[in-house]
């Protein structure tokens, strides 16, 4: 029998460089992730693990709803597998739910643990979070900007420059037409090189811009008296942690201010505000007080956008909620946006005070109050207290 | 590429092509193309399908197995081909100048297969490139169009992807028209001939029901429903034949797999042995050809328990053990007649039924493992007693044995229009989840409620999905 010859294609490099062909289609999956994070994002939030600052930081997202369902087999289906030949009946292969050991690739397969994880960054994380808060018009409300930050803005075209900002495009162009005319006026003998004349060299012109910067900064207020407990720190740290990502991505250069307070405010670093706990009562107002301070001092609010955040379990003396009430709507008048969360695990709320229902007598519209109590409250509390942000003229 | 020259790889190609020749394989014509790890990536996404309709499970599967590349859980196949004709296949070019050697024998021995084994007979391998290509501009033209779009296109991909393996299995039977299963339901209502008829008292006989649709449970869903739901549009039928199509052609390959990577390994392990290789490259495709051959504890390599079979059944053939030789088939004149004719008559499941001895089960240290309160525990061994259940159960896991058997029993359930599926139960129940949202999408396709009768811890169990929903209710016996 005689085989014929076979045909031999070699390596192409430019072939290879130009054959990504899932592309479109690993797009379409991430885009299906994404989809399935932001149905996912309340979990997902709620989780500690991302609760952080670093942007880059990569963050593993367990992701369903993406598998791949056929009719196939259930658990009561016995398989085969290779053996050391020491074997035993009985023996225990391993334990706890998993895969099957290692199954060969083969169709109709059995369902493998579909429920996997993916790696997304945490800015992107954020995107997608406020993908979901269809806050539509975001970007186009006005800011409170000051100019700075020189950027080159492109303008018009030089016969000199910087040899980086060659435009080869119009360089080449220019080379043509000057041998077209030159073709038309002299014979030329074909073949004869025509190089490039300094006029030819075309250069993009660049000058400088003025791009307007916003500046924001956060106030996180967190009363860190006796009765804030762990889970209360940390639904507080979860809701300071989303108001930060917000803020962030909404502004150039975002500043944050850590307040702890019980009868009296200190303004601390962000390890002593989210880990050092203290004793005593409360004071709520001593933390507005500072805060107004700060702002007088470094956050002039005609230079800053103000976002003030203030989380309590509610339990504050009676004597001093006069005066909370009075500089909270002082505090309303210089921020943003002015929100007070109280935290109030399941339970706890009837046998503590609440500040909530006084605070109902603040008429300003960037105001708000929100309760939580438990870690599933803080993605929805979120979202309609950024509803109330209002851009001040 | 490497440290040799595509004139080197060209050369020992024609080394090769003569043992081929010398051997026997018959092969379609070869054609091998040099690509790199990230085209194999690509290739491998696909198929080998060199142009495929876009799907994002696609996308996923390209992903995963970059993921597991990046993370050096698993390394890229040597080589991939495909069969058409002529046989494509890809050589990863980053390979030594030895693995290319065995590569280029394995895909001869895979060409022949394709060419010879009796599954592949309806695959059409002249046109399946073609066929793809049109396949991926008609789904492209659907996706473009701006009265359809992607997001529809992908819900009909996706209900169709979950259903294109409930389809016919033998594809060498030949499937009955309409009118061929009438007459056969006519004639089966036929009383017997009886030569006493005068005798004996007239035999009664039924009026088959001819207006019910299926005639007879018919078990190629997606081209079921494309046929009889009048809704779906004219772009909706073309994707559901496109994905019954293209399931029909890699299903010869679901079915081969044990049996043609194992013909592959023995044939290249035998041309390689017969090309007097300089002792460098000798030594390194024995490295290789170890390496390819490993068993895989806990679970199954399909080249390893190919290649034993084979070998064993031309042992066999060759130098039978006293008590082997009253099982040989009369006839046969030598090992290599009988693995020829092997190759082209079987498939996995009856290769093993076959040729998979007690000897061999325990050579291969097989057993059998059950899932029992989440733990994998074993439940039969490489024995005496054990051996025949290992081999009944590694029957039921290979190729479309791995699928369960779904028929279209009746499109008119409870005169409701509702689409009765029925499962032949053979002990293995569903996985419910799992089944449940895959009727799901035959709800999606058929347009109207659809059930789905099968066993459950052995009871008889109505998997329904309606427009409100899914419910499952207890059959009686």
């Amino acid at each position: 029998m005689v085989v014929p010859e076979s045909i031999f294609r070699p390596f192409s490099p430019s072939d290879a460089e130009r054959s990504d062909r899932a592309a479109g289609d690993r797009l379409r999956h991430r885009q299906k992730v994404r989809q399935c994070i932001r149905d996912n994002i309340a979990d997902i939030v709620a989780e500690e693990a991302i609760i952080g600052k670093d942007g880059n930081r990569i963050i593993k997202v367990p992701i369903r709803g993406i598998k791949e369902y056929r009719f196939i087999y259930g658990e009561n289906v016995p398989g085969v597998g290779q053996g050391d030949g020491e074997m035993e009946p009985g023996q225990v292969l391993r334990h706890g739910e998993g895969e099957a050991p290692g199954q060969p690739d083969r169709a109709g397969d059995r369902p493998g643990v579909d429920y996997y994880e993916t790696d997304v960054t945490l800015d992107e994380l954020v995107e997608i979070m406020f993908e979901d808060l269809e806050l539509p018009d975001l970007e186009r409300r006005k800011l409170r900007e000051l100019p700075a930050q020189r950027v080159l803005r492109h303008k018009g075209y030089r016969r000199a420059g910087l040899r980086v900002r060659l435009d080869k495009r119009r360089t080449v162009k220019s080379k043509v037409r000057r041998r077209l005319a030159s073709q038309r006026s002299a014979a030329l003998v074909s073949g004869e090189r025509f190089p490039f004349h300094e006029n030819d060299l075309t250069y993009r012109h660049m000058v400088p811009d003025l791009k307007e910067e916003s500046n924001a900064v956060v106030f996180c207020m967190m009363d860190t008296s006796g009765s804030m407990d762990t889970m209360k720190k940390y639904l507080a740290r979860s809701f300071f942690f989303l108001l930060y990502q917000f803020v962030r991505a909404k502004y150039r250069n975002v500043e944050l201010v850590f307040i702890a307070h019980h009868t009296e405010a200190r303004e601390v670093s962000e390890e002593e505000f989210f880990h050092k706990g203290e004793s005593g009562g409360t004071f709520i107002s001593s933390a507005y007080q500072k805060a107004l301070e700060i702002i007088q001092e470094r956050y002039h609010p005609s230079l800053w956008n103000i976002y003030a955040f203030h989380c309590s379990d509610g339990d504050n003396f009676d004597a001093d909620n006069a005066t909370a009430l009075k500089l909270a709507e002082e505090l309303c008048q210089v921020a943003n946006l002015f929100g007070y969360g109280e935290i109030k695990p399941l339970g706890s709320r009837y046998y503590e005070s609440s500040m909530l229902q006084l605070f109902r007598r603040i008429a300003a519209e960037n105001f708000h109050t929100v309760l939580i109590e438990r870690k599933e409250d803080v993605w929805p509390s979120f979202k309609a207290f950024l509803a109330r942000d209002r851009v001040r003229e | 590429m490497g440290t040799y020259e595509l004139s080197e790889l060209i050369e020992w190609d024609k080394r090769i092509r003569d043992k081929v020749a010398e051997f026997g394989l018959d092969c379609f014509p070869q054609e091998f193309e040099i690509c790199d790890h990230n085209q194999m990536l690509g290739y491998m996404a696909y198929a080998g399908m060199p142009s495929h309709y876009p799907h994002w499970s696609y996308g996923k599967a390209y992903e995963k197995l970059k993921t597991l590349y990046d993370h050096g859980v698993s390394g890229l196949p040597y080589e991939m081909v495909i069969n058409s004709n002529p046989a494509l296949a890809y050589l990863m070019r980053d390979n030594t100048l030895s693995l290319q050697i065995l590569t280029i024998a394995h895909v001869y021995a895979h060409n022949d297969f394709f060419k010879n084994n009796f599954t592949f007979r309806t695959t059409r391998p002249e046109f399946v490139l073609g066929a793809m290509k049109s396949h991926g501009q008609r789904v492209r033209s659907y996706i473009e169009s701006p009265s359809i779009g992607i997001d529809r296109v992908e819900q009909v991909l996706d209900a169709a992807h979950a259903l294109s393996l409930q389809c016919r299995r033998n594809l060498a039977v030949r499937k009955l028209s309409e009118e061929e299963q009438r007459q056969r339901k006519l004639e089966d209502a036929q009383p017997r001939e009886d030569p006493f008829a005068r005798v004996h008292k007239r035999q009664h006989s039924d009026t088959p029901d001819l207006r019910k649709v299926p005639l007879e449970p018919e078990e190629d869903l997606l081209l079921f429903i494309r046929d009889h739901n009048p809704f779906l549009e004219e772009w909706e039928r073309d994707l559901l034949t496109i994905v019954h199509e293209e399931a029909q052609y890699f299903i010869p390959q679901i079915e081969t797999k044990i049996m043609n990577e194992g013909w592959a390994t023995f044939w290249h392990k035998r041309i390689l042995e017969s090309l007097n290789l300089p002792q460098d490259l000798h030594l390194e495709f024995l490295v290789r050809h170890n390496q390819v051959v490993r068993p895989i504890a806990g679970s199954l390599n399909p080249y390893h328990i190919g290649w034993k079979i084979w070998e064993d059944i031309y042992r066999r053939y060759e130098q039978p053990e006293p008590e082997e030789e009253e099982h040989l088939e009369s006839g046969i004149r030598s090992g290599m007649e009988k693995i020829f004719s092997v190759r082209a008559a079987d498939r996995d499941a009856s290769f093993l039924r076959r040729h998979l001895t007690e000897r061999l089960v325990r050579e291969l240290n097989l057993f059998e493992y059950r899932v029992r309160g989440g733990d994998w525990v074993v439940t039969e061994v490489a024995d005496a007693e054990g051996w025949r259940q290992i081999k009944e159960t590694l029957i039921r896991s290979v190729g479309m044995n791995t699928v369960p058997v779904i028929k279209v029993e009746d499109a008119d359930f409870g005169h409701h229009r509702t689409l009765l599926l029925v499962h032949e139960h053979d002990g293995r129940d569903l996985h419910l989840e799992y089944a449940e949202k895959t009727l799901a999408y035959v709800y999606q396709l058929w347009g109207r409620d659809v059930a789905l009768q099968t066993m459950v811890n052995g009871k008889k169990v109505l998997l329904q999905f309606t427009d409100r929903g899914f419910t499952t209710r207890q059959l009686a016996r």
